[in-house]
């Protein structure tokens, strides 16, 4: 008997009629698309955007030339350099990072002992020709300048959960 | 605007004399085949901003407005691509291919009647003419798929042939019915034949329903449009037969396939939903001119097709087969012998 109605029931095109409807009823539902350039989706406070270097207060450089964000690196993107200053800490004399093989996934921002390299929120940017997207220190170090009203306050957002 | 033809007809014939025929043929040709190409050029938008409305996005936007200008910004990048033309593949065929998928997707053309009398060739065997021009496209596929003498062209273009040939069984018994119904193969005649008082119950869908779906799903399959797109099945053999073309050979393909549902659209307007007939016989249906319905009949059939696509999810190769075969070939069979002796009984009334 079972088999008689579904016989039936496939002649009568009943399944794809009520998928029919189902996309019907879509086309007149209310758009969800973002026009990007002019809208934009929210961004959270990790945002995993471009790199950079932060500075302390007074202008001194964060970064101690630990080397474990090198270390952790799993795309190996980072290279980093370092030498002994006259006041005896150890600072970086190199510390590039190649955004054609990072993979943002925020490892070394994880890793950083004294907040230095963070990623930004920043991610509509392009090169223009192959070296374009190799971060050097000073450019690292003018990412943080630039946006460093916006770090710390992610940061600070982010603290109560570190 | 009739008188005025004449008059130019006349007129012409004085002038030119032999010269005339042709050179008049010529211009409704061009009359023709212009809007279609640009028909052919919007329905490509149409049918992305359909599926992007279906699937909650908004489709192209950006180039003119309502993304207006997108087809021609289309149309322009591949006539500036390269044609590349694989070294081992058959040059000439390679070549004549997508010109032979195009072809009989105009010619058909020919004797499509717009509105009383609007036809370029009004051919007594126009349904036989429409047949053989709809199953001469599948040399196209074929050729091309050969001429590659790449294996994916290759599979896709043997799914595409096998599909079509299967599936024009089905489409002929449809059509068996309606010259049946209509008594007669010409396309007027057959719209003629469902002119009535009662508007659109006087419609050959009405008392061939299950042939006029039968026929709708056949023309999906036939132009090789999801869910039947077998041929081209981008998940598992790239994009069937015309994988190894670029440029403007791709994009007559894309032409002929467009201009191929164009036509499927069309021919479904005329044999079952009354041509250019007005659905109800009353002042503001009548007072259109003949052209309009056809248009809106055949822009509804077309609307089903871009539903289709962004409804159902393609067939599997076995049970295409199946449908073809062994399920629309006996449903026509049976229904050519239903029509047949309804016909006989008072209670036809078409």
């Amino acid at each position: 008997m079972e088999k008689i109605t579904n016989f039936f029931k496939s002649f009568l095109l009943l399944e794809l009629l009520k998928g029919m409807a189902l996309t019907g009823r879509h086309f007149f539902a209310r758009k969800i698309t973002v026009q990007f350039p002019e809208e934009k989706t929210p961004q959270g406070f990790r945002f995993r955007g471009l790199h950079a270097l932060r500075r302390y207060e007074n202008g001194q450089e964060r970064c101690i030339g630990c080397k474990l964000c090198e270390a952790v690196c799993p795309a190996l993107a980072i290279h980093i350099e370092t030498e002994e200053r006259d006041d005896g800490t150890r600072r970086t004399t190199r510390y590039d990072i190649d955004l054609v093989k990072c993979i943002f996934c925020g490892l070394c921002e994880e890793s950083c002992p004294v907040d230095a390299i963070v990623e930004t929120r920043v991610f509509e940017y392009h090169g223009e020709k192959r070296g374009d997207l190799y971060y050097t220190k000073p450019m690292l170090l003018a990412m943080g300048d630039k946006h460093e009203e916006q770090i710390a306050k992610d940061r600070a957002a982010d603290a109560k959960y570190r | 605007m009739m008188e005025l033809l004449q008059t130019l007809e006349l007129a012409g014939q004085n002038l030119l004399g032999a010269a005339w025929l042709p050179l008049w043929t010529l211009v409704k040709i061009v009359a023709i085949v212009a809007p279609l190409m640009i028909g052919v050029a919007y329905l490509t938008l149409a049918e992305r901003k359909v599926i992007g409305y279906m699937q909650v996005r908004i489709g192209p936007n950006r180039v003119g407005y309502f993304g207006l200008l997108q087809p021609i910004a289309d149309g322009l990048k591949l006539m500036f691509k390269e044609i590349i033309i694989p070294t081992g593949s058959n040059h000439f065929l390679f070549v004549v291919a997508p010109v032979l998928a195009l072809m009989p997707a105009l010619a058909a053309w020919a004797v499509v009647p717009f509105a009383d009398g609007m036809v370029l060739a009004d051919v007594n065997a126009g349904l036989l003419y429409i047949l053989a021009m709809t199953s001469l496209g599948v040399y196209g596929v074929i050729i091309a798929g050969w001429a590659s003498n790449s294996k994916y062209a290759f599979i896709g273009s043997l799914r595409s042939a096998a599909q079509i040939v299967s599936y024009e069984i089905a489409m002929g018994f449809a059509l068996v019915c309606v010259l049946m119904a209509a008594q007669s193969l010409n396309l007027s005649d057959i719209v003629r034949g469902q002119q009535s008082d009662t508007g659109l119950f006087g419609w050959y869908f009405i008392p061939l329903f299950p042939m006029f779906v039968v026929y709708l799903i056949a023309g999906v399959a036939e132009t090789n449009r999801a869910p039947f797109d077998m041929a081209e099945g981008e998940s598992e053999i790239v994009a069937g037969f015309h994988v190894e073309y670029s440029g403007m050979a791709f994009a007559l393909f894309f032409l002929a396939e467009y201009a191929n549902m164009i036509l499927i659209a069309v021919l479904t307007a005329i044999m079952f939903l009354g041509g250019w007939l007005p659905p109800f016989n009353v002042a503001p249906f009548t007072l259109l001119p003949g052209i309009f319905w056809l248009l809106a009949k055949m822009s509804f059939v077309l609307f089903l097709f871009l539903w289709f696509r962004a409804t159902f999810p393609r067939y599997r190769y076995d049970q295409l087969m199946r449908l073809g075969w062994k399920v629309f070939i006996p449903l026509t069979l049976v229904w050519v012998v239903v029509v047949g002796a309804w016909m006989q009984t008072p209670y036809w009334l078409w």
